[in-house]
């Protein structure tokens, strides 16, 4: 029997553990067209014609964020056969808020009573069945982290869903507000709109023509006067008063009243405490990047393994074959250097991005990233931000591609989108060789460790001053709300986490990687022909190009045609910058490696670049556009070639002025 | 006595009586559960003085204190 059902519930209440038990890695994840909103869809594992839509965690159905604005209107538009409201069972009263809402739409709902396993252990009794009668709704326990209960939830959600068993609003008003809704519904404006239009619903008065709304705004006006303040504030209370009624009949905590300390809370005293919560967050975040980057740990080692494989192993073979085939010699370059390095490329950081999704994924399911944020907040709201925004600034010294795909944890969409736009001024790892290499080459070795942590510093600065410049103009009126649950500490399944990573990794590897590989074949061929055939890189499109652009650089003190062309190749991969350098200044593959580290000096570029000029070069390189992975990225997250646009613009814009600013000031001084 | 949840300490605990502002923040704020009659305990402050923590309808919420200044309390 095919139907489509709709997972809908708080934050934190186990509805993605509850999704990725009915669809296992069935899934399909992508963004809710045209925002910032990520959406989810799969088939149930034991029964592929019902499909199972996650909708985004929220905490009601006014149309507050875009996350209840999706939700709710996939609920009200798509219809969905039920709905699946995921009730998290150590939390009842404000997850019923949500239900009452969804009740209201009538749309046929089964309540999934998730967290079972923790009520149990609490010695908290709760009368199902009492709790089925008063709400009116068939509740089904499940604990989502093992997947008990599910089979019984999907029996009983096929059921009603065959049935189309609309819901009914539970009888929570008073006689003024039910006489308001009256009184709107007289103007032919059905049930669950009369009463959304009397909380002051923005989006659905904006349906209405000028005269319902006249009417309707009057209406509001008088029950306000008559409730005594404020009439969307009364009805929320009425719902919490039946909210609190119906708890208190069904649901009997242990040690009554008195709040228990629970182990999350014990951990908290640690984890927020006053001098420990900071240092202990900066331990966390060097170990996660330490187990993804450093020699001998599990990040590059995956990485050795994968790259060792591409390079030693697959490349020569391909090659090999193609060669006895008798392939031209334009042909093996195309393969070679360009559609294997290109893929090679994507395929050398997928490791490194999969561990450290892994390592976030722990950290954000398991609650920790909540606490983050509730610490980093105070200092980020000083530079237009807040606390939700350190962990995707943060991976972005890591790389910038996880760093934004990370960014889909903050609620709002001014703060999401102003946080991609300065994310990818965190210096990356790919940056590093380019600024090993200035530095061995041109600054003397006692200044070498000075050099790359200004490099750093710089980016930090300057993206602290664009969020302040930006949450004043571009980003204007962003009046974003803290106010955020700190959830229990749940340790994660391993099964979500490695869904978690997975998809993104997935993700990343698709769509980012096909502009990668677009890309790099496109260089490929620029930086390998000219119009008479295959060249040399001096003579080639590219070199042209390079020398025809060179002028817009000269202000930057790096007007030459080498620079230009590195600029641009930079563009597939930040690192890629030395690898050009090699070729057009004509290095050895040993030094040029060498150089990566820093140990060599590529002969010829002190002719080119001064101190200064490097230095401009190396921020230049920092601040502009991004990878074009990243830039595939900043695509998927902010939904348009728009935002992808405007923000690669405000980048370049951005770089230029910080490079020429530092070449002036730099040669007036030095 | 009334107050505001901004001026409370850590360990206070009262009764929700109502929320100053209007918009969006009241909203959210009401969703989350802070509505006339919800008990409500600060239980702690960030590192940095902000924001605060407190719980509110058995479970840990965290919010400003430019928020917590909309909220009024009556004391225990």
């Amino acid at each position: 029997m095919s139907m489509t059902i709709a997972l809908a519930g708080n934050p934190n209440s186990g509805k993605t553990t509850l999704f990725n038990a009915l669809t296992g890695s069935r899934q399909h994840v992508g963004n809710w067209p045209g925002v910032t909103v990520e959406q989810k869809k799969g088939k149930y594992r034991k029964d592929k014609s019902i499909e199972v839509i996650d909708l985004p965690g929220i905490y009601s159905l006014s149309p507050y964020t875009q996350e209840e604005v999706v939700a709710r209107d996939y609920i009200i538009k798509e219809a969905p056969s039920v709905v699946i409201n995921i009730v998290d069972a150590t939390n009842f009263e404000r997850n019923l808020y949500l239900t009452l809402q969804l009740l209201e739409t009538k749309i046929p709902t089964v309540i999934a009573l998730n967290m079972m396993d923790e009520v149990e252990a609490s010695g908290t009794k709760i009368d199902i069945p009492k709790l089925e009668k008063d709400l009116g709704v068939k509740i089904v326990p499940i604990v989502a982290r093992s997947s008990q209960g599910i089979q019984e939830l999907m029996e009983t959600v096929k059921d009603i869903g065959g049935r189309n068993l609309a819901s009914i609003p539970l009888d929570v008003f008073d006689g003024k507000i039910k006489n308001a809704i009256e009184e709107i519904k007289a103007l032919g404006i059905d049930d669950w709109r009369a009463v959304k239009l009397l909380e002051g619903d923005e989006i659905l008065m904006k349906t209405l023509n000028e005269e319902e709304k006249g009417k309707v705004e009057a209406i509001i006006a008088k029950t306000d006067a008559v409730v005594g303040g404020d009439c969307e504030a009364a009805i929320a209370d009425a719902r919490y008063q039946t909210i609190g009624k119906i708890v208190s009949k069904s649901v009997n905590k242990k040690g009554g009243a008195k709040r228990v300390e629970t182990l999350s809370d014990k951990i908290d005293k640690v984890v927020t405490n006053r001098i420990l919560a900071i240092p202990i967050f900066l331990l966390v975040i060097y170990l996660i990047f330490k187990f993804t980057f450093s020699e001998g740990l599990p990040g590059v080692w995956l990485q050795t393994i994968v790259v060792d494989f591409w390079d030693g192993t697959l490349v020569p073979a391909v090659i090999g074959f193609l060669e006895n085939a008798g392939a031209a010699g334009w042909a093996l370059s195309l393969v070679g250097d360009g559609i294997l390095a290109g893929i090679g490329g994507v395929i050398s950081f997928l490791p490194q991005i999969l561990i450290l999704f892994l390592l976030l994924s722990i950290l954000e399911d398991s609650g920790y990233m909540a606490r983050v944020a509730f610490v980093m907040d105070r200092l980020f709201r000083k530079f237009g931000l807040s606390g939700k925004s350190f962990i995707p600034l943060l991976m972005g010294f890591g790389c910038s591609v996880p760093a934004l795909m990370a960014s889909r944890t903050l609620e709002n969409d001014k703060e999401r989108r102003l946080t991609m736009m300065i994310t990818p001024f965190m210096s990356c790892g790919a940056k590093v060789p380019i600024y090993l290499m200035f530095a061995a080459a041109l600054f003397p070795a006692s200044n070498q460790d000075i050099i790359m942590y200004s490099i750093y510093m710089l980016g930090i600065v300057v993206a602290i001053i664009c969020g302040i410049i930006l949450s004043k103009t571009m980003f204007k009126g962003n009046v974003s709300n803290f106010i955020m649950e700190l959830p229990q500490y749940r340790i994660p399944t391993l099964r979500s986490i490695l869904i978690h990573g997975w998809e993104k990794v997935k993700g990343f590897a698709v769509r980012a990687g096909t502009i990668i590989l677009a890309s790099t074949i496109l260089i490929w061929f620029l930086a390998n022909f000219n119009f008479s055939g295959m060249c040399e890189m001096e003579d080639s499109i590219l070199a042209s190009i390079g020398n025809a652009i060179k002028f817009i650089f000269t202000p930057l003190g790096f007007g030459d045609w080498r620079a230009a062309v590195g600029v641009v190749t930079g563009w597939i991969a930040k690192e890629n910058i030395v690898a050009t350098f090699g070729v057009l200044f004509g290095a050895g593959d040993e030094i040029v490696e060498a150089a990566m580290e820093g140990s060599d000096v590529i002969p010829g570029l002190t002719d080119v670049f001064t101190k200064v000029s490097a230095y401009s070069y190396m921020a230049f390189n920092l601040l502009c556009m991004p990878c074009f992975a990243a830039v595939g990225a900043i695509k998927r997250e902010m939904g348009t070639w728009g935002w992808t646009l405007k923000t690669v613009a405000f980048q370049m814009i951005v770089a230029y002025i910080v490079a020429l600013l530092i070449n002036t000031i730099g040669n007036l001084i030095f | 006595m009334e107050v505001t949840l901004k001026q409370m300490r850590i360990g206070d605990s009262g009764v929700v009586v109502g929320i100053g502002s209007k918009g969006p923040m009241k909203r959210r704020l009401m969703e989350m559960g802070v509505t006339p009659g919800a008990d409500l305990k600060v239980v702690k402050v960030a590192p940095l003085g902000d924001p605060i923590e407190v719980t509110l309808r058995g479970y840990e919420l965290s919010l400003r204190k430019n928020e917590a200044e909309q909220i009024k309390v009556k004391l225990d």
